[in-house]
């Protein structure tokens, strides 16, 4: 008995009774009798709460918590402080346990702070108007080329440079599956690691529908926005920013001003554990001209009965439960907890703190690669860099540091075949000087063993 | 708590700082900025965030918590979202340091008990469904959905025979047809019978070597089981379709029937439905796939394997679909997810779908005769009335929902499923108690009352609430989706 | 209900004015009732041309969304901007200022062909019941 059932024998007697039924099988006469004979769950028996906990503390104990090895790894998930209010106000069971607000007289508090979400969205990202949240930044950078689909319906070539996250770019594939007649092209990227914008002026044209790049891209070097979006602008294109690291946002130029159409972000940065990749929350802001080409939920501002100010569900027509097949998306249920982490994290560290904790962000990846420099191991990429950076590491050394309980970053070589010894690197706020020390020393000894000691 | 509360743009003062950050001032920060290329630079200082104390923050988001009604201070009888208990043991587990610092890039071997947890939560989905392999990676139910129908599209392609159109039936979950046109398929609808089921007869009819699959909600949205279902299967399969079942309704089905054994292909499962894991106001969700063998080549990447070194991922699965969203799934959710089964087990799982029909039938028989119950099928989990009795007295469905927020109750789902006119899906969940539920069919048997004694009190609900009935209409007709810096 | 006289009338609700070798387009009193609050009129750019029968638009109230049908083949030669921002019109004043588009009608014949008032009221008697 879990005790999540409260039916007392003498309930379920007077129920039965009520309905006019002798027993709760009475109530699956309808069903087929074969299926129901096949039908027991081949499952052990439950656990009580004390045996639960044991058990998966159990599990727990077999992963890698942060607190054991120096992990230096960020490739599109990220370490970062959360301010404990945050988890405080999520686990309030008035937003845990509500769902989406279709009754907005009851739904107040999920309704007004999604709009704070969504204007948080839109300023951090630079535009007029963001939605109630996507499921992560991967399928919201999928769904940001559906919507210029849309925006563009004659238009068939996308342009995805190959320093966007291989994620990001593995999730448009399967999504423009279903447009049929939508192609895919790759733009490479430069010798200093951001997208070759020289190479993309020579192949835009008018079929192209948009150029979708990453802000900062996979490798942390801070691309060209302004130039790519004239590029893609000359052509009557749309440019689609994607981002895995948008606390980058509180010290660079945001998407908006540099005249990108879409810009999507993964937002676990604000507020939500790495917790193995998910969940997250995609940020999805845009220009208020396209909102009604615009996928997933948004909120708006209106007034009740008697002219107090209030937030609804708005612009529904879009969604999928009503325009049906023809529906901007058919995203239904979102992220709204994470969205509500979001806001409560962004509200918390405010303009001060969101612009400190970035700073501290790009010092202290900057130290790291100045120290590996001086050590001799050098960047891979020249362009600029926030928090993420790419270094060529010995042969091997990788392997040896996970053994001495140092992740040295990602081995690249994983996504990239073409850059072999190639180590992703990411420093935060969250790293103890100790850490990084660990991680200097190991990288940059001259031998192995030396690292070792 | 009817206090007001601005937006948290609107509250604060300039200079004020909620969580200090040691060592970095406003002019350090500004000295970070200027070592970026001009180009690069954020010039507006993020003009407009916050600034303001711990404490208004804190008490800015309680005060909105307090505004909101949930499933935890009361009934939440949304129909087809299975609005349960949430077990707060599961938040407990989300949050244990391995599992919640846990990065998405480390090396399979330090993530071990991850893996055996995802491996167990899989399996547990086989043994419910009765089918073969399971996709965790979905982020919600609609994503599951397209992933089933990309699915069902790459099966058909991959034997030569791309097909264009998908079969739905009209008691279907709502995000099918935007699921099924978002994989480029044309949508046929086919009605419900006169007794709100799906025959088979009108399925084998429209079925031809066009349909690559029907998409059957079951119980339906009508929350009915489909009689028929094995025959329906049949039909589909006889012209080389797939048959793909929305499994938004399984809180009826657990120990009850396997889709497999039904003649379903491919499923969805909806963690924070049956599996209890929280609605959060619209998400996280989690939308687990489920599949025959036969269409286990395609399931996205990365795959799970067990090899002799331990579990790990791959991505070696030439046929794969590609990828639906970063890293693994909403891996939070699936922990959630995972604590319940562990805590309920096999025959734990089938209790629950026992008592949640017990309960939909509860409220059924003791509302029948207060309001019109549009199909006398036998029920499983949820029940579907119409306000077609109360038409006379100027009173709608609509009314009817805003009135029982009055009366301290969320609303069922209304106007849907649209084969009903005037629609209240009315799902109780198997974790109320009889008395709530009396309370509950107490209020929509007063609110009959109501509706003919005193009928603008229904009409102008809900005054108890913290705001009266908000006007959708001008929200649509000119857009406010922000605020905006005076 | 008003239906006038001098409209012709569509089995999809829309009405038809024509002035001279041009019609303005609109959708019908009933069809606006039938929609409820209007929220948003999405429409042709100007030069478009569309068959007889063809979806040239798009209306949304809060709840439902409806294709708009040319009634007769044609082009685009003007749209009804003001809908932009106050597609209250369409439930205001749907057979005046809340018109939709005009268009150079290249078969007369078609606009015989269409209901008149009177066949257009007992059509929508028939809808009702």
């Amino acid at each position: 008995m879990s005790g999540y059932t409260p039916h007392t024998d003498a309930d379920i007697a007077a129920m039965l009774a009520t309905i006019g039924v002798p027993s709760i099988d009475a109530l699956f006469a309808q069903i087929p009798a074969a299926l129901r004979a096949n039908a027991g769950i081949d499952l052990p028996a439950g656990l009580t709460e004390p045996e639960l906990i044991a058990h998966v503390q159990a599990l727990a104990a077999r992963n890698s918590d942060g607190a054991g090895p120096a992990v230096f790894l960020g490739g599109g998930a990220y370490p970062h402080w959360i301010p404990t209010a945050v988890d405080q106000i999520l686990l309030r069971s008035e937003f845990l346990t509500a769902y989406t607000p279709y009754q907005p007289e009851v739904s107040q508090g999920t309704l007004q702070a999604t709009f704070e979400f969504q204007t948080f969205a839109a300023l951090l990202l630079g535009f007029e108007v963001a939605n109630a949240s996507m499921y992560d930044g991967a399928s919201a950078t999928a769904e940001a080329v559906l919507m210029a689909r849309r925006i563009l319906p004659g238009r068939r070539t996308v342009w995805v440079s190959r320093a966007l996250h291989p994620h990001y770019r593995a999730v448009i594939a399967t999504y423009v599956r279903g447009l049929g007649d939508v192609t895919i092209r790759e733009i490479p990227f430069a010798t200093d690691g951001r997208t070759d914008l020289a190479g993309l002026r020579k192949t835009l044209d008018a079929d192209t529908l948009a150029v979708v790049l990453g802000q900062p891209n996979v490798f942390g070097v801070l691309e060209d926005v302004t130039g790519a979006a004239e590029l893609a602008t000359a052509v009557g294109a749309l440019t689609v920013t994607a981002t895995a690291e948008p606390l980058a946002f509180a010290l660079v130029r945001p998407p908006g001003a540099c005249g990108a159409d879409v810009a999507v972000a993964e937002a676990q940065s604000f507020g939500l554990p790495v917790s193995y990749g998910g969940p997250g929350v995609g940020l999805f802001a845009t220009h208020e001209r396209h909102v009604r080409s615009m996928p997933g939920r948004i909120v708006g501002e209106t007034v009740d009965a008697r002219g107090r100010r209030g937030f609804v569900l708005t612009l529904a027509t879009r969604e999928q439960h009503i325009r049906r097949e023809r529906a901007t998306s058919n995203i239904c249920t979102n992220q709204g907890l994470c969205a509500l982490a979001v806001a409560i994290h962004l509200s918390l560290l405010g303009r001060h703190g969101l612009r400190a904790v970035a700073a501290l962000n790009y010092r202290a990846a900057h130290a790291v690669a100045d120290r590996l420099a001086s050590g001799g191991v050098v960047r891979r990429f020249a362009g600029p860099f926030f928090n993420e950076f790419v270094v060529r590491a010995p042969r091997g050394r990788w392997e040896a540091l996970v053994q001495d309980g140092v992740i040295a970053g990602f081995p690249l070589a994983r996504w990239y075949p073409e850059l072999e010894d190639a180590l992703l690197l990411c420093v935060t706020e969250a790293h103890a000087a100790r850490d990084v020390d660990r991680l200097v020393r190991g990288l940059t000894a001259p031998t192995v063993r030396a690292a070792r000691t | 708590m009817l206090l007001d509360e601005p937006l948290v743009f609107e509250r604060g003062a300039a200079g004020r700082i909620g969580w200090p950050v040691a060592h970095i001032s406003e002019s350090d920060t500004d000295a970070v900025i200027a070592d970026l290329p001009p180009a690069l630079r954020r010039d507006d200082g993020l003009a407009g965030f916050p600034e303001i104390s711990e404490l208004e923050a804190v008490r800015h988001f309680v005060r909105l918590s307090q505004w909101n009604y949930s499933a935890a201070t009361t009934l939440y009888p949304l129909g087809s979202c299975t609005m349960k208990y949430n077990p707060v043991v599961n938040e407990a587990v989300a949050r244990l340091p391995g599992f919640a610092a846990l990065h998405p890039l480390v090396p399979d071997q330090l993530a071990q008990g991850a893996l055996e947890l995802i491996a167990a939560l899989e399996h547990a989905l086989a043994a419910v469904s009765g089918l073969d392999a399971v996709s965790l990676q979905p982020a919600a139910g609609a994503q599951g959905e397209l992933l089933g129908m990309l699915l069902i599209r790459a099966y058909h392609t991959d034997r030569g025979d791309p097909r264009r159109r998908v079969l739905i039936p009209s008691s279907a979950h709502g995000t099918n047809p935007a699921s099924a046109a978002l994989c480029g398929y044309d949508v046929t609808e086919v009605p419900v019978d006169a007794r709100g089921l799906l025959p088979a007869r009108a399925v084998a009819a429209v079925m031809d070597e066009s349909v690559a699959a029907l998409m059957v909600t079951n119980p339906n949205t009508l929350g009915l089981f489909e009689e028929e279902i094995e025959a329906v299967a049949a039909a589909v399969h006889a012209r080389g379709g797939l048959v793909y079942m929305d499994g938004a309704n399984v809180n009826a089905l657990m120990g009850v029937a396997k889709p497999a054994d039904m003649g379903i292909d491919v499923m969805q499962f909806n963690l924070h439905k049956t599996f209890s894991t929280p609605h959060g106001g619209g998400g996280p969700g989690a939308g687990p796939v489920a599949v025959r063998a036969s269409i286990a080549d395609y399931l996205p990447v990365p795959r799970l394997v067990r090899t002799a070194a331990g579990l790990g991922w791959t991505d070696d699965a030439p046929k794969a679909v590609g990828r639906m969203r970063s890293f693994y799934g909403n891996f939070g959710v699936l922990l959630r997810a995972y604590a319940y089964v562990a805590r309920l087990g096999g025959p734990g799982l089938a209790e629950v779908t026992r008592l949640a029909v017990l309960n939909a039938n509860y409220v059924r028989a003791r509302l029948c005769g207060t309001y019109h119950l549009p199909y006398a099928t036998p029920s499983m989990h949820e029940c579907v009335f119409s306000d077609r009795d109360l038409q006379d007295f100027g009173v709608s469905t609509l009314d009817v929902a805003k009135r029982l927020l009055d009366y301290g109750f969320y609303a069922p789902t209304i106007y849907f499923p649209l084969v009903v006119k005037g629609a209240l899906m009315i799902e109780p969940t198997e974790t109320e108690t009889r008395e709530t539920l009396d309370r509950f069919v107490e209020a929509l048997t007063a609110i009959a009352d109501e509706a003919r004694t005193d009928p603008s009190l229904v009409r102008n609900a809900p005054q108890r609430t913290v705001l009266a009935r908000l006007d959708e209409t001008r929200a649509a007709r000119r857009p406010i989706l922000r605020w905006h810096r005076r | 209900m008003e239906f006038p006289d001098d409209l012709r009338y569509t089995q999809e609700h829309e009405w038809l004015r024509l002035e001279g070798n041009e019609a303005l387009v609109g959708i019908t009193d009933f069809a606006q009732d039938a929609l409820g609050d209007v929220v948003f009129v999405e429409l042709p750019s100007i030069g478009a041309t569309f068959a007889s029968g063809q979806a040239f638009g798009v209306v949304e109230s809060n709840k439902t969304v409806s294709d708009l049908f040319a009634p007769v083949a044609g082009r685009v030669t003007a749209v009804n901007h003001v809908l932009r921002d106050e597609p209250e019109l369409v439930n205001n004043d749907p057979y005046g200022t809340g018109w939709m588009i005009r268009l150079v009608v290249t078969d007369r014949e078609q606009v015989n062909r269409l209901l008149d008032a009177e066949a257009y009221r007992t059509f929508v008697a028939q809808q009702r019941t």
